[in-house]
């Protein structure tokens, strides 16, 4: 009982929060509720994200998975939903079909994360690091084009394999500027054109 | 083995987001509802997230030189980047299907179909 | 002060006390400034509309009025509408108050005092404090009531618009520091009150009005206080809460308060570095000795504190003082004023640092002769 190894403890509970409210969101058939689960399974991966050691990465995901696009998502079920609480049942059938299919999904990738010895953790007597690279900046520098991390990189093959973000981060930039650009176009409020609106509007065209 | 005192591997990370990434699979499969599948695919992609997270971890595996390092992160920013746009883009294809039809049920989407 | 402790009873208990203490501590910090402007709210807005507020419950000054009203509202029954979707309308409000509680986590209260020294602290409080709305939805929806409905609906939209300009506003002080990490913003503007952000640059002066500006509608304050409009929505996303579920939304609202003003103070208004370097001066710094620095750092806190309290005053003066807004107006500012003005801003503090490195008044100096060369240059080559 002396020496809780406490990555250990900390990565226990945030796993099995993250791994209960995600079955609970398959369970759940009230589409509100199953948004709510989602948000709380998704802040404990930020947990795990902190625990990994990837401290910008777990504020990212707390920012923008679980404070943008889950309130995004809670609009959208409360903007598309009918009745006061909206739930959609499925048959056993399908059920049964589909856990079965989960089923084998989950045996075989499970059998695969422990079929390799290495990956089983790093041993007992090994001295962990009491602080963790903060991570942020050489993200940053990453993204910028260059591999902070890897300057001590002496191989010629591999350094040029090394060569940054700039480009994936650029192309991404763009990729959001259409998407807002699309997204607002799409769900945009459409009008009827009124008589007074077409009246005012003069040659132009409804 | 006493899962408190011994450490944490990258099996452990893996087996978590597989478990999410099944979840999200099951949540596409079974849901009815566009945005429930919707959950599912962000269930999925966190599950995936997650495993490249643990693989460019520091501290998961007694041998350092195989891990991927901060690409491993890179690679998540970008997902959860494209997870967003991708959300948003979704949410506006449901609101416009709702706005047209008058439900987000994805069986009632089949027309289509040949 | 964990290794301290466990060299006298084992480390994990060590650890788990050093992390309740601590814990505890925020726990206090985050109900006490609850308790403390329920009781402001009333003496200032009081004060503004020419009376005298809470006089006699405990005295003078009617300080024992938020325990008074606390006792009040625990004796209240707690009422579930048959139409609400129960578990998720009890968990509303605890999922708000634990958001504004996790961000006391990452808000330091001197240099170094902090209870998760987070090297992208900034990130982590912008990401957290918007967590909040997240209880506030989720509690309009379940309570299962149009007006409730309509507030939840206010305030997602509100909220969510106003955090593309807060965290373009936060980009600044963070552009300047080069850091996230908020104990290392707060001390980059040691000194005297002028190399506090606020007063960096013309650019960051502006920044900070449109930071109080989101901030003051991201926690949902008058003017911008739409979700929860009394004339319009009975109470918007509050109508169906009462008794102790209330109080946990009041305290997550009063504690957001602190928290945004804390934050504020140490982007912006240097933290626990006063207008006066008072600890410096009287050599309470941990180089003269460990006990000095530490006194140095309390004297820090108070500092700290005093700006927090002293944001908090004046988002309550300011919604006795402004009528509400619209909806669409709200809208108005956020998307047609804040965001440009905050973009604006954010480009030029960047040409400020880039062509003065060193703040306004080393700046100048030191650019000086780069400036005479770039002047003289084209001169000379109009003489050839």
């Amino acid at each position: 009982m002396d020496a809780i190894n406490w990555h250990s403890f900390f990565f226990l509970m945030c796993a099995l929060v993250a791994c209960t409210f995600a079955i609970a969101v398959v369970i759940a058939s009230n589409i509100v509720r199953m948004a709510c689960y989602l948000v709380i399974s998704l802040a404990a991966v930020a947990g795990l994200f902190f625990l990994a050691g990837a401290d910008f990465l777990g504020a990212a995901q707390l920012m923008v998975y679980v404070g943008g696009t889950m309130v995004l998502l809670v609009f959208g079920v409360m903007l598309t939903a009918r009745g006061p609480f909206v739930s959609m049942k499925t048959g056993p059938a399908q059920w049964l079909v589909a856990l079965m299919a989960a089923g084998a999904l989950l045996f075989v990738l499970v059998q695969a994360s422990f079929s390799i010895p290495a990956w089983a953790g790093p041993l007992a007597s090994q001295p962990q690091p009491a602080t963790l690279p903060a991570t942020a900046e050489q993200l940053g520098y990453g993204l910028l084009g260059v591999r902070a991390d890897q300057l001590d990189q002496r191989d010629a093959v591999a350094r040029g394999g090394l060569s940054g973000y700039l480009l994936p981060f650029e192309i991404i930039s763009v990729h959001l500027v259409v998407v807002l650009v699309g997204a607002a176009y799409l769900a945009r409020a459409k009008r009827r054109v009124t008589k007074l609106s077409t009246n005012t509007a003069g040659s132009h065209k409804p | 083995m006493n899962p408190l005192v011994a450490p944490i591997g990258l099996s452990h990370y893996l087996v978590v987001g597989s478990i999410l990434f099944v979840c999200g699979v099951l949540c596409m499969a079974t849901k009815r509802n566009v945005l429930g599948v919707l959950m599912g695919i962000e269930l999925v992609l966190n599950g995936a997230n997650l495993n490249f997270i643990a693989f460019g971890s520091p501290m998961l595996r007694a041998d350092q030189s195989n891990s991927i390092g901060l690409d491993g992160q890179m690679i998540a920013l970008f997902v959860i980047v494209l997870a967003a746009a991708e959300a948003a883009v979704a949410l506006a294809i449901a609101l416009n299907y709702y706005h047209t039809h008058a439900t987000v049920d994805v069986d009632q989407a089949n027309e289509l179909k040949g | 002060m964990a290794e301290f402790l466990a060299q006298y009873v084992p480390s994990w208990l060590a650890y788990t006390a050093v992390g309740l203490v601590q814990a505890a501590l925020c726990l206090v910090v985050a109900l006490a400034s609850a308790a403390v402007f329920i009781w402001l709210e009333r003496k200032v807005s009081a004060r503004i509309q020419d009376r005298l507020g809470p006089t006699r419950v405990g005295g003078r000054f009617g300080w024992l009025q938020p325990p008074a009203d606390g006792i009040k509202l625990l004796c209240k029954e707690d009422i579930i509408p048959a139409a609400a979707d129960a578990p998720l309308y009890r968990i509303a409000p605890y999922i708000s108050f634990c958001a504004v509680f996790a961000v006391f986590l990452a808000l330091p209260f001197a240099s170094g005092w902090v209870a998760l020294d987070l090297n992208a602290g900034a990130f982590f409080v912008l990401a957290v404090a918007g967590l909040e709305v997240f209880g506030v939805i989720l509690g309009g929806y379940a309570s299962g009531s149009k007006w409730s409905l309509y507030g939840a609906m206010r305030a997602a939209a509100q909220v969510i618009s106003y955090e593309i300009p807060l965290a373009l506003c936060v980009v600044v002080p963070v552009l300047i520091t080069g850091s996230m990490n908020l104990v290392e913003i707060g001390d980059s503007q040691k000194g005297w009150f002028t190399s506090w952000y606020l007063f960096h640059d013309p650019f960051t002066f502006v920044t900070f009005w449109v930071y109080v500006t989101c901030v003051t509608a991201s926690t949902n304050r008058a003017p911008f206080d739409l979700p929860e409009a009394e004339s319009e929505l009975v109470a918007g996303f509050l109508t169906e809460y009462s008794g102790w579920r209330w109080v946990v939304f009041f305290m997550a609202e009063y504690a957001a308060m602190f928290v945004v003003s804390g934050f504020g103070a140490v982007l912006f208004l240097g933290g626990w570095n006063g207008p006066i370097p008072l600890a410096s001066l009287l050599g309470l710094t941990p180089e003269n000795h460990a006990i000095l620095g530490w006194l140095g750092n309390l004297l820090g806190m108070a500092n700290f504190i005093t700006k927090a309290v002293l944001g908090v005053v004046f988002m309550i003066w300011l919604r006795w003082t402004l009528p509400r807004l619209r909806i669409d107006q709200v809208m108005t500012t956020c998307l047609k004023y804040c965001v440009p003005i905050a973009s604006a801003m954010l480009a030029g503090v960047m040409i400020w640092t880039y062509l003065f490195p060193k703040g306004v008044i080393d700046g100048v100096r030191h650019s000086a002769p780069v400036v005479q060369q770039a002047s003289a240059q084209p001169q000379s080559g109009d003489h050839r």
